[in-house]
């Protein structure tokens, strides 16, 4: 479980977040959700520690993360997996080589082991027989599919997400959805996601956070939120006639 | 100035905080020393054996008095490209090649959330990535240096033998007449102090890149720029304390 407590962060003089608290359940799609400039980004990396806070707390499984050093946080950082927006792949590394950096860095299993752990999570992700590209060989979503297979390569208790469906058609995004969904589903995964697609809010949305200029606007699942009398949320959800329609319907 | 010169060190210092894994990082180190050493050679072998032909032309066009015995152009050639050409020249090239290639690897790792991605896994980034490319370029230009020396000379032979203007047996004299090898020395600290500055320098650049392609190129541009005014401060540093 990860709680985050009153976060702030500040640049400047830009308040970015502005008091935002939430908790995000094992298990659980969570997702952030909230327009172009809201604050998702931010929040993600002020959660995984990429930006430290202004003000605030964030807590895994009540462990202050927040009030850590970078030895402190490394047995956190070992249960974290991330996807990256533009899946992160390191380029001078194979497939099979991306996925096992983080086993080459933090275990002591021997290559065999390494490589039967890579073919299966490459397995898992529906990518077999790949290993041996380079990540300028792949397309978008061959890409995000590795990226999956490296974050859940050593098993994380927390796997966070950001646009995961950028950049790639709707059959493609829904196979990603999916996926996230099923090893969230299978490993118990505290899973948190950052998107403003609304295939994705409407499938996978266990639990969503909306973000209004800095600020939590909304918390609910997907099922209530086409019943919600929120203003700002119904204007950023059914901004298109298609979803208008399909909100008649519900 | 005070600012970046603090982040500077700091970066310095965490990337030699103690890695998570040696072997990763030994290998991380033999991949640098290659990269940077044999893939320089070529082009060390070009501006070295160029530069010490043409130095002893211009000293012996210079020494033309037939009171100066012929073989001081083998001595000064000697002494110049021990001192300063081999080591600074070498260097400012090899902060074109090398410092550039450092500047623009990290900087294109940092746009495109690599870097981000090793610091989510617990890896210190500045270790993995910096520390192992400082201690190759410590370690590999110094050899280049010396490599440079050889072939300096060599080339001043050549040109000895090709123009005629000194005989080849003076310009060997010369060579060999009163070394000293406090010469060799001041090279070599000099490559040594050289070698740290390219890579920390152009690492750091990359390494706080922020934008796109475009500030890639500016760090890479910005990492040799500095580097070289660096390097030739440095120089006067250590000629100054040494000689």
């Amino acid at each position: 479980m990860i709680e985050i407590k009153d976060i702030y962060k500040t640049f400047g003089e830009n308040d970015v977040l502005r008091g935002i608290s939430a908790v995000f359940e094992p298990g659980k799609n969570n997702l952030i959700i909230g327009g172009s400039g809201s604050g998702k980004t931010t929040l993600l990396k002020c959660i995984v520690g990429l930006h430290e806070p202004t003000k605030g707390q964030v807590e895994f499984n009540g462990e202050k993360f927040t009030e850590m050093n970078f030895e402190q946080r490394v047995p956190i950082r070992k249960e974290i997996g991330m996807l990256f927006q533009n899946s992160a792949l390191f380029d001078s590394m194979t497939v099979e080589e991306n996925i096992i950096f983080p086993l080459n860095m933090f275990t002591d299993m021997s290559d065999s082991e390494k490589r039967e752990r890579a073919n299966f999570c490459l397995d898992r992700v529906n990518l077999k027989d790949k290993n041996a590209l380079y990540p300028s060989e792949l397309s978008g979503g061959m890409k995000k599919r590795v990226g999956i297979a490296r974050a859940i390569v050593m098993e994380p208790k927390y796997l966070f997400v950001d646009e995961p469906n950028s950049g790639l058609d709707p059959r493609t995004s829904i196979v990603i959805d999916e996926l996230i969904n099923e090893l969230t589903q299978e490993y118990k995964i505290t899973t948190v996601i950052v998107t403003h697609d609304m295939n994705s809010v409407m499938g996978i949305g266990d639990h969503i956070l909306f973000l209004h200029q800095g600020k939590k606007a909304w918390e609910g699942s997907n099922k209530e939120i086409a019943h919600t009398d929120n203003q700002e949320l119904n204007d950023f959800v059914f901004a298109s006639k298609f979803m208008q329609a399909a909100k008649e319907k519900l | 100035m005070f600012y970046t010169l603090g982040r500077y060190i700091l970066l310095i210092r965490l990337s030699f905080r103690r890695p998570e894994k040696f072997s990763i990082y030994w290998n991380e180190v033999m991949r640098e020393m290659v990269s940077v050493g044999i893939g320089s050679m070529g082009i060390i072998s070009i501006i070295s054996v160029f530069i010490g032909a043409a130095t002893t032309i211009q000293v012996a066009f210079q020494l033309s008095s037939p009171l100066v015995p012929r073989s001081i152009a083998g001595s000064i050639a000697r002494d110049s490209n021990i001192l300063e050409f081999s080591p600074t020249i070498s260097s400012l090239v090899l902060a074109g090649r090398v410092g550039s290639s450092i500047a623009s690897q990290i900087g294109t790792m940092r746009v495109t959330e690599q870097i981000d991605a090793l610091e989510i896994m617990g890896v210190n980034a500045p270790g993995y990535l910096i520390a192992p490319k400082i201690i190759a370029c410590m370690l590999m230009v110094p050899l280049l240096v010396v490599f440079s020396i050889a072939l300096a000379l060599t080339g001043g032979y050549i040109a000895c033998v090709l123009t005629g203007d000194v005989s080849p047996a003076d310009y060997l004299m010369g060579v060999h007449d009163g070394f000293m090898p406090i010469t060799i020395q001041v090279a070599l600290v000099k490559a040594f102090i050289f070698g740290f500055l390219i890579a920390s320098i152009c690492a750091y650049q990359g390494f706080y890149t922020s934008g796109g392609a475009l500030e890639v190129g500016q760090s890479a541009t910005q990492g040799v720029v500095y580097s070289c005014v660096m390097i030739l401060f440095a120089d006067l540093m250590v000629t100054s304390v040494m000689l």
